[in-house]
């Protein structure tokens, strides 16, 4: 496996017990540029959280190589933002450089530089001084983009990032996820518009909570795919049983019907 | 009644009345902005409870000293706000329980446990003085109590301003860079105690977060910028502290309660005409061209 990349052995993220994403194995490889797709409550978001540590594994293991979970760009999906503190967007945006500022560290003029390029960077020229809370939902995004953009994360995790987000910004947005991936970044996002995926993600996970297929794109959204990945029970079974390991067939893209699943 | 009777004299004259108005000037100094800070987390009602949390433990300090002695129940309030602190936010990590309502469950038991002290041993003027603060009676030593929290909570704003304000903003991104917010967190809410100890003498264990939501409240009003806001906070709390001085020695009426009740009135007077308030809408301004 090469420098960089993030492998996964086969993981079970479980809350409560009830496995949200099932026996996952595969990798993403460096500067690769992944979509997870899949229906609600296919465990899209677990995934992302349990890469970024915030979730324990239940079983199996994550492998970040070399890297460390403080150097990943995460963009949740509900971010727990208050939108209404009275910060400017320029303040917003240089909390990007924290890992090189930390809390004390000093402000230098390199790094205010820096967060008006990344402003001008998502199509947001001149409004550093503006209030974060008198910004639209797309403009706000695009503050969030430009603090990842600060960040000059190795690995970016964006949880669905378009959600109620106009066409205009999307496209921009999506520019900027392609200059990443010329970069040589490691993109991962969770999407749900299959359009989108196909159009500008080159490999995808589809994940119904159990893996379907992951690899390149036009295989994985097959139609026979997404008719498997729909077919998902969204609902736990109460009465599920512990899941018995050698009932598994390990390997990357299986997806057999549990009977707890 | 000349300009300098009503306003100057009563400082002039009164040693008691300058120490009271000192206390209420380093009072608003330390306290309006832990208020702003508070009210941006949208935990004003939990700097109430800590207030009434805070009790037991002045009271315990009121029992060992044998009186009023803020320096004794300051300590003993203090152990108090901290070991609520502490606790509800163990109880709401490790349990289903928010942080809200097990704050709401502990202060609730801590202030029975308060009054039960206080009336085990004192009369029922010493737990008026517990309850509703003395500020008149401030002496020397309080006075530079209250000073010192006041210099010691500017000087910690300072030093973690950043992550405070990474904290109350996005908390999720802080912890996801490694910011140790937790940390900060409990900081911030040593200097919400230490500043309710430092209310208390002036204002009462009950009315000592008076000096930190109602001129928060006020400066969300007026100000825009978190700088600004904190400007805003401190002067009103100065400006009541002051008002609320001359108008209780005048009309001769408990001087706490009327600090305030002045902030009260410049709270409901920001209603009506501050610049999103009610009077405003009434004047209906030609819209901007875009």
């Amino acid at each position: 496996m090469s420098v960089g990349a993030i492998s996964l052995r086969d993981v079970t993220v479980a809350y409560d017990r009830h496995p949200a994403v099932h026996h996952l194995s595969g990798s993403f490889a460096p500067g690769s540029l992944t979509a997870i797709a899949g229906p609600n409550g296919a465990g899209k978001s677990t995934l992302l959280k349990a890469l970024m540590g915030e979730l324990p594994v239940s079983e199996g293991a994550i492998d970040r190589g070399q890297l460390s979970v403080r150097e990943f760009g995460y963009l949740p999906q509900a971010a727990e933002i208050e939108r209404r503190f009275p910060i400017s967007v320029a303040d917003a945006v240089t909390l990007g450089a924290w890992r090189r500022t930390g809390a004390f560290g000093g402000m230098t003029r390199g790094i205010a530089e820096e967060a008006r390029r990344a402003l001008s960077a998502v199509g947001l020229e001149g409004f550093e001084r503006r209030h974060v809370g008198s910004l639209s939902a797309g403009q706000f995004q695009r503050v969030l983009f430009a603090r990842l953009l600060m960040q000059d994360a190795k690995v970016i995790l964006l949880d669905e990032p378009f959600t109620a987000i106009d066409a205009r910004t999307t496209r921009d947005l999506l520019e900027i996820i392609r200059r990443w991936r010329s970069d040589g970044r490691t993109v991962i996002a969770v999407l749900h518009d299959f359009e989108q995926v196909r159009a500008h993600f080159p490999e995808t996970l589809l994940l119904a909570r159990e893996p379907i297929e992951w690899g390149a794109t036009a295989s994985a959204l097959s139609p026979a795919n997404l008719l498997r990945a729909r077919a998902m029970a969204e609902s736990w079974d109460e009465g599920a049983q512990p899941c018995r390991p050698d009932a598994h067939a390990h390997g990357h893209a299986h997806a057999r019907a549990h009977d707890h699943a | 009644m000349t300009l300098y009777s009503a306003l100057l004299e009563p400082f002039v004259d009164y040693g008691f009345m300058r120490r009271a108005l000192v206390a209420t000037l380093a009072l608003s100094l330390g306290s309006a902005p832990i208020g702003v800070l508070l009210m941006l987390r949208r935990m004003s009602l939990v700097g109430d409870a800590m207030a009434h949390a805070v009790l037991p433990g002045a009271a315990i300090g009121f029992l060992i000293a044998g009186g009023l002695s803020l320096p004794m129940m300051g300590l003993g309030g203090l152990v108090a706000g901290l070991s609520v602190a502490l606790l509800s936010g163990l109880v709401s990590r490790t349990t289903a329980l928010s942080e809200d309502a097990s704050f709401a469950s502990f202060y609730l038991s801590s202030l029975a446990l308060g009054v039960l002290i206080v009336s085990l041993r004192g009369s029922n003027v010493d737990l008026l003085h517990v309850l509703f603060g003395t500020i008149l009676a401030i002496d020397a030593e309080s006075l530079c109590l209250v000073g010192g929290i006041a210099s010691l909570t500017l000087l910690t704003l300072a030093v973690v301003y950043r992550p405070l304000v990474a904290e109350c903003f996005d908390p999720g991104f802080l912890r996801a860079v490694g910011g140790r917010g937790p940390v900060y967190h409990l900081l911030f809410m040593f200097l919400v105690v230490i500043n309710l100890v430092a209310g208390f003498q002036a204002l009462g264990t009950l009315m000592a977060v008076g000096m930190m939501t109602l001129p928060a409240v006020v400066a969300r009003l007026w100000a825009q910028t978190l700088p600004a806001m904190f400007a805003v906070a401190v002067a009103v709390g100065a400006v009541s502290g002051l008002v609320g001085l001359i108008v209780s020695f005048h009309l001769g009426v408990a001087s706490g309660p009327t600090i305030i009740l002045t902030a009260s009135v410049i709270y409901a007077a920001s209603l009506l005409a501050g610049p999103s308030s009610a009077l405003r809408r009434l004047v209906r301004r030609p819209h901007l061209s875009a």
